[in-house]
């Protein structure tokens, strides 16, 4: 494993990170007939990979969060029930704009380490 | 005469340490974000000495390397912090490009020496 390795499997992780917020964003403020067919948050889980004195991420697996869908009372909803309640789409907005923040910002290090790196060996390898 | 090995001694062990101490510092950058990481280090005045003293330079480097103590720690029990992580990263390139230029110097003397210009 080399720094190209670390840095690209990082930007890997957390492209899977944004892939994640930008589905849970999509579903934000959908309405569901019933409490468990409503849509609910995921989040990657991050593994780090450790090799020699190298340690780089890797996604472990995609998880629902366990945030409770809500009733909201929406008596024109053609899906609502005979009380006129739907389900809300678990989804924290604000938490997740503030996810897609730090995933972009994590990502930009990562290039930017990738291009450190990447110069640094050309100007080593450069023959003079 | 000294051969060239230790000619290039002190100059390339510094660089491979350098080299060594930028995939940690890229390692702490990838692990921004995953819970439970601790963030690693190398002390390079020490591993330099130490190296400088006969041991091997990758004997050097694990002996010097350390866990980083955060400035403060958070909830999920990692301890990268971007900034102090990206301020030595810039640190260390610099310090990089600095040794890489000593040994292309000392590499051109050498040329120069042997053309007998």
């Amino acid at each position: 494993m080399n720094v190209f390795d670390v840095a690209s499997r990082a930007m890997s992780a957390q492209m899977v990170r944004l892939n994640t917020t930008a589905s849970n964003l999509a579903n934000a403020r959908t309405d569901y007939a019933t409490k468990d067919e409503a849509f609910r948050a995921m989040r990657p889980v991050f593994r780090t990979v450790m090799e020699e004195n190298m340690a780089t991420v890797d996604v472990e697996r995609v998880v629902q969060t366990d945030l409770e869908p809500q009733r909201r009372h929406d008596p024109s909803n053609p899906i609502a029930d005979e009380d006129g309640y739907v389900w809300e789409a678990a989804v924290d907005e604000t938490a997740e704009m503030i996810d897609m923040l730090e995933t972009a910002r994590n990502y930009q290090n990562n290039v930017q380490v990738l291009q450190t790196a990447k110069s640094l060996i050309l100007e080593t390898v450069r023959n003079q | 005469m000294p051969s060239l090995d230790q000619v290039f001694a002190l100059n390339g062990g510094a660089l491979k340490l350098r080299s060594q101490r930028l995939n940690m510092l890229a390692s702490n950058i990838a692990n921004a974000s995953t819970p439970g990481y601790k963030a690693k280090d190398l002390d390079f005045d020490r591993a330099m000495q130490q190296a400088q003293n006969g041991s091997s330079v990758n004997k050097a480097m694990n002996d010097h390397t350390g866990f980083r103590v955060p400035l403060q720690p958070s909830l999920d029990g990692n301890t990268v912090e971007l900034s102090v992580e990206q301020t030595l990263f810039a640190e260390n390139a610099i310090q990089y490009r600095t040794t890489l230029s000593f040994l292309q110097g000392q590499v051109s003397s050498i040329k120069r020496a042997l053309k007998g210009e």
